[in-house]
């Protein structure tokens, strides 16, 4: 039996004809009680399981999965990972998220294929160059590495992307920051599970929660297709599916489902080697190892939880990348999906008790939940084991609805939604 | 694209409607005081359901406000009632 992979491991496996691997993880049925219950096996729920075994010394915990592990927006997001965000708040939480996927791979004994190769966010007017000026200040006094290219040095990086004298946008430069990258999605939500199956985590699929117990105004358990489980605390890892939980459970949140949508196109000889995105088109895009083009732009403009693409922004992204890089105006698209993303009303996300007794929430991740799986994991798994929040996670609290600290992400760090 | 039913202008592009929010939702009576919770509450908290809804949207080209009942999972348009009195 090969456990630990590795270069040797493959190698024996390869001269026995690869009949010695056995699963990633277990397929345990539940156990009636556990100290924690995570609910949602996407990359979240996994990664805050693997926290809490790990960090906290937490190994009788259950992550119930209604369908198969990451196949929520774990599997539909455009895998992107940066932290090139305006205010303190929000670059310590990414930030972070970044720091841990850059050892995620070493410690999962897991190759996540965490690609560094950078990201460009282009600037097409002066106005918009001075305040990209603004946005690389604020990064690099948060402590993010950023820099501010010309537009040779842009033209230098990625000399696919439109640079003709009479472009409706043209570029004068742009924001970038080297640290930032792709992943492979799916390593990430199999790395993580194995890794908290390895530390004693029981991985339950095709378990749906259909009710949250409580007693005396406390959540003490679930109800689920696989029968009643009880837990000390219960954390909620559930984006897309936030509200229709709080329904059940009986709590609110400041949350609207939308549709996200991302495409990607057949292989291509490389193109490109960083991500680039242009905030004017509303598009941006990488190249993922297979060679195909992965391009995800803004929100859906109408509520929705239908996990499908339509028409409206498929033409608005897609024009967008044929204004970005003329040249691939005849690439054909292979798939197009969509995923149901929490949106909240200032485009942070929500950690922290849910208003009910013993059960906890990690959602409203918006349309950028993928980059910060270790860290929205890491601060939930603090709060579930301790009652408490990390310092990081303070201020994203629902409380700060009720007070007005907002941290409005939304219009500052030039996300198109 | 798909059509949605304005009641001034008839079926139109899903494009020309913007959002406003989730219907029914009632405003703090300002005569009393108001707690910071309860403001929050009305302000940003959501139902979000998935399923039927009942929502405001603003058919943008006319202006007209309006109310719609949509399934938020198949899309299908179930209904729309119109705010405006008739002959107004």
């Amino acid at each position: 039996m090969s456990k630990r992979y590795s270069a040797l491991s493959l190698l024996r496996e390869g001269l026995h004809g690869h009949r010695g691997w056995a699963p990633a993880w277990r397929t345990p049925d539940p156990k009636p009680r556990y100290d924690v219950i995570v609910i949602g096996g996407g990359g979240h729920g996994l990664a805050t399981a693997y926290y809490l075994a790990k960090n906290h010394g937490l190994k009788n915990v259950a992550v119930l999965e209604k369908g198969w592990l990451g196949g929520g927006n774990t599997g539909r997001n455009t895998t992107v990972i940066r932290s090139n965000y305006y205010y303190p708040a929000s670059t310590d939480l990414y930030d972070l998220s970044v720091r841990l996927y850059e050892t995620l791979s070493r410690q999962l004994n897991f190759n996540i294929m965490f690609s560094q190769r950078g990201m460009l966010v282009l600037a097409h007017s002066e106005p918009e160059m001075e305040l990209a000026a603004r946005q690389v200040n604020a990064m690099q006094l948060n402590g993010a590495d950023a820099e501010l290219l010309s537009a040779d040095e842009v033209r230098k990086r990625a000399p696919l992307l439109n640079f003709a004298p009479d472009a409706r946008y043209p570029i004068h430069g742009a924001t970038w920051q080297g640290r930032a990258g792709t992943a492979r999605h799916d390593a990430v939500a199999w790395g993580l599970a194995r890794a908290a199956d390895r530390l004693g985590v029981d991985i339950i699929q095709n378990c749906e929660v259909t009710d949250v117990i409580t007693e005396a105004g406390r959540a003490v358990g679930v109800a689920t297709t696989k029968g009643e489980i009880r837990a000390d605390r219960i954390g909620a890892a559930v984006a897309g599916h936030s509200s229709v939980l709080a329904n059940l459970a009986g709590y609110s949140l400041p949350i609207q489902s939308y549709a996200l949508q991302a495409f990607v196109t057949e292989p291509l000889k490389p193109v490109i080697d960083t991500v680039a995105f242009s905030p004017a088109c509303g598009t941006y895009f990488s190249q993922s190892d297979k060679g195909g083009l992965v391009i995800g732009g803004g929100l859906d403009r109408v509520p929705s939880y239908g996990q499908r693409g339509n028409m409206p922004m498929q033409e608005a992204v897609l024009g967008g990348l044929c204004e970005m890089a003329p040249m691939l105006a005849k690439v054909k698209l292979l798939r197009h999906w969509a995923g149901i993303v929490d949106v909240t009303p200032d485009s942070s996300p929500i950690i922290g008790p849910s208003g009910v007794d013993g059960l906890y929430v990690n959602c409203g991740w918006g349309t950028g939940g993928f980059k910060a799986i270790p860290a929205g994991g890491y601060l939930f798994a603090h709060l579930l084991a301790t009652g408490q929040h990390h310092e990081i996670s303070r201020l994203f609290d629902k409380g700060r609805f009720t007070t007005g600290h907002l941290i409005d992400e939304g219009a500052a760090s030039g996300i198109a939604h | 694209m798909q059509l949605f039913p304005c009641p001034f202008c008839g079926a139109r592009d899903e494009r020309e409607f913007h959002f406003m929010g989730e219907a029914g939702k009632t405003r703090p009576d300002t005569q009393q005081p108001v707690s910071d919770a309860d403001w929050a509450a009305y302000l940003y908290d959501q139902r979000n359901d998935k399923g039927r809804v009942r929502e405001v949207w603003m058919h943008l080209p006319c202006r007209e406000v309006f109310g719609m009942q949509r399934d938020s999972v198949t899309m299908q348009v179930l209904g729309t009632t119109a705010f405006r009195k008739a002959g107004a």
